[in-house]
């Protein structure tokens, strides 16, 4: 507890560092992921082309791909713009397939009666099939959030700056309590992050709140409520 | 891209073929290494998962638990078992095991539960033992999850093992981090490439072995479109081939 307590200035640093380098790539891959799931949902051929490449995007191991993006991209080894790039991809790679299976789970009942309402494609793929497909979407990006605020940390082998650093150092410097305090550090802003969203979640689409027993007797169907 | 036809010069360069640090020793580390602990995480996870899917008891531990980890920064975890049981093997070992274990428990029960009810039923009222149900029928179902879950626990525990030498475990990471401490980025994007490569071959394993391993019956019943028709009937008026099923 002593180092914690002492390091408490580092440990924000890192914790800001590490929060600079998470949120960007999270929400990146939520804002391409709609349309390259849209499209990944709209053709049969570019669902199989799209899904078969970003998952073997996926199956690149963070380290390699954090070494090889520099001479894609251009950018220096030890450049925080290689861990945002590379932590997107692995996003946008696991939300393209949610974001197309949550449209895809949206009935065509409900986007044919938007049509015949007068609906067109435009307006109805934002008021209609993405609300609908809100929840699944929220629960697809709180699995990115998590596991890129973990993948963060390896960055710090190559000295790129987050709490990933407390883990480097606590080895070369052989201080557990400073690789405890970046594990716990970790874990607690992922946990944060997915509060946040879920949070968020609530306040965009309000109804999807759990239902009170009385609001859900309202709701029952109408022949049902009949014979009852 | 001069940097790239470098490192492939790296890899082909014959000084880097033999020898305690040449590729070929890397590489059957690297393999090695990752072998076991798919063998070991497999022993653990694949009969816990089949007793909490066939049981359905212990679930929300085992879910809860396979998404927790997902948090666990894997780097963090290496690190302070090393810390705690010196530079070696061992530390490596455990941790990788630790986050394999996850993605095939969850792989392993999952496939028992994607199984319909009724079939399980319908087994048990022709007569069929608990034993025979298991293995006759929910083992052959649920086997396209239990791949898919050994399939990520696998490439989990090549990207981990590139982690590993950090810590003194060997395998192909040793050029990466070799590279970085002498500056030499051929080297480091040789050994990157190297491990991209394995990851890519073991997914490509895990693709041929669903498709060689999973009955043809399972495989009939799915349905390759996922988007979901709708419930009115299709009309029969004019040419029906120009109404969309």
């Amino acid at each position: 507890m002593n180092w914690v307590i002492e390091n408490l200035p580092l440990i924000g640093q890192r914790t800001l560092e590490h929060l600079a380098l998470s949120i960007p790539p999270i929400v990146l891959s939520f804002v391409l992921s709609v349309p390259i799931g849209w499209l990944a949902n709209r053709y049969r051929w570019s669902r199989g082309v799209l899904l078969t490449v970003l998952g073997l995007l996926y199956a690149i191991p963070s380290l390699p791909l954090f070494v090889v993006l520099p001479i894609i991209l251009g950018t220096g080894l030890r450049d925080s713009v290689n861990v945002i790039v590379a932590l997107t991809l692995y996003g946008i790679a696991l939300m393209v397939r949610t974001t197309a299976d949550a449209l895809g789970s949206v009935s065509s009942d409900v986007t044919q009666s938007a049509t015949a309402m007068g609906f067109s494609p435009w307006t109805r793929f934002w008021r209609v099939d993405l609300p609908l497909a809100g929840p699944v979407l929220l629960a697809g990006i709180r699995v990115v959030a998590v596991s890129t605020v973990s993948l963060v940390t390896v960055g710090a082998v190559l000295g790129i700056k987050s709490l990933g650093l407390l883990f480097t150092d606590g080895l070369q410097r052989n201080i557990v309590a400073e690789v405890a305090t970046g594990m716990v550090a970790t874990i607690a802003l992922a946990l944060v992050i997915d509060f946040a969203l879920v949070l968020a979640g609530r306040m965009l689409m309000p109804w999807t709140r759990t239902v009170s027993p009385k609001r859900e007797r309202r709701a029952l169907p109408v022949d049902e409520a009949v014979t009852a | 891209m001069n940097l790239l036809v470098d490192a492939f010069a790296w890899i082909f360069d014959p000084a880097h073929q033999a020898g305690a640090n040449g590729i070929p020793t890397r590489l059957v580390q690297h393999l090695g290494i990752s072998l076991l602990v798919l063998l070991v995480a497999s022993a653990i996870a694949i009969p816990v998962g089949y007793l909490i899917g066939h049981t359905g008891k212990g679930r929300t531990l085992a879910v809860s638990l396979t998404g927790g980890f997902r948090s666990l920064p894997t780097l963090g975890l290496l690190i302070i078992l090393a810390l705690w049981l010196g530079v070696g093997l061992e530390a490596p070992l455990i941790a990788l095991i630790v986050l394999a274990v996850p993605p095939i428990l969850a792989g392993a029960y999952s496939g028992f539960e994607a199984v319909d009810r009724r079939t399980i039923d319908a087994a048990r009222a022709v007569g069929m033992t608990e034993w025979q149900i298991v293995s006759k029928v929910e083992v052959p179902l649920g086997l396209p999850l239990l791949i898919g879950g050994l399939r990520s626990g696998t490439l989990q525990i090549i990207a981990t093992a590139t982690l590993a030498d950090y810590v003194g475990a060997g395998g192909l990471g040793h050029f990466i981090f070799v590279g970085q401490k002498s500056n030499d980025y051929p080297q480091m994007l040789a050994g990157s490439l190297l491990v991209i490569a394995l990851a890519l071959l073991s997914e490509g394993i895990f693709a041929l072995l669903q498709k060689l391993v999973v009955p043809r019956g399972v495989v009939a019943n799915q349905s390759t479109d996922v988007r979901r028709p709708s419930s009115r009937r299709v009309a029969v008026v004019g040419f029906p081939t120009e109404e969309r099923k």
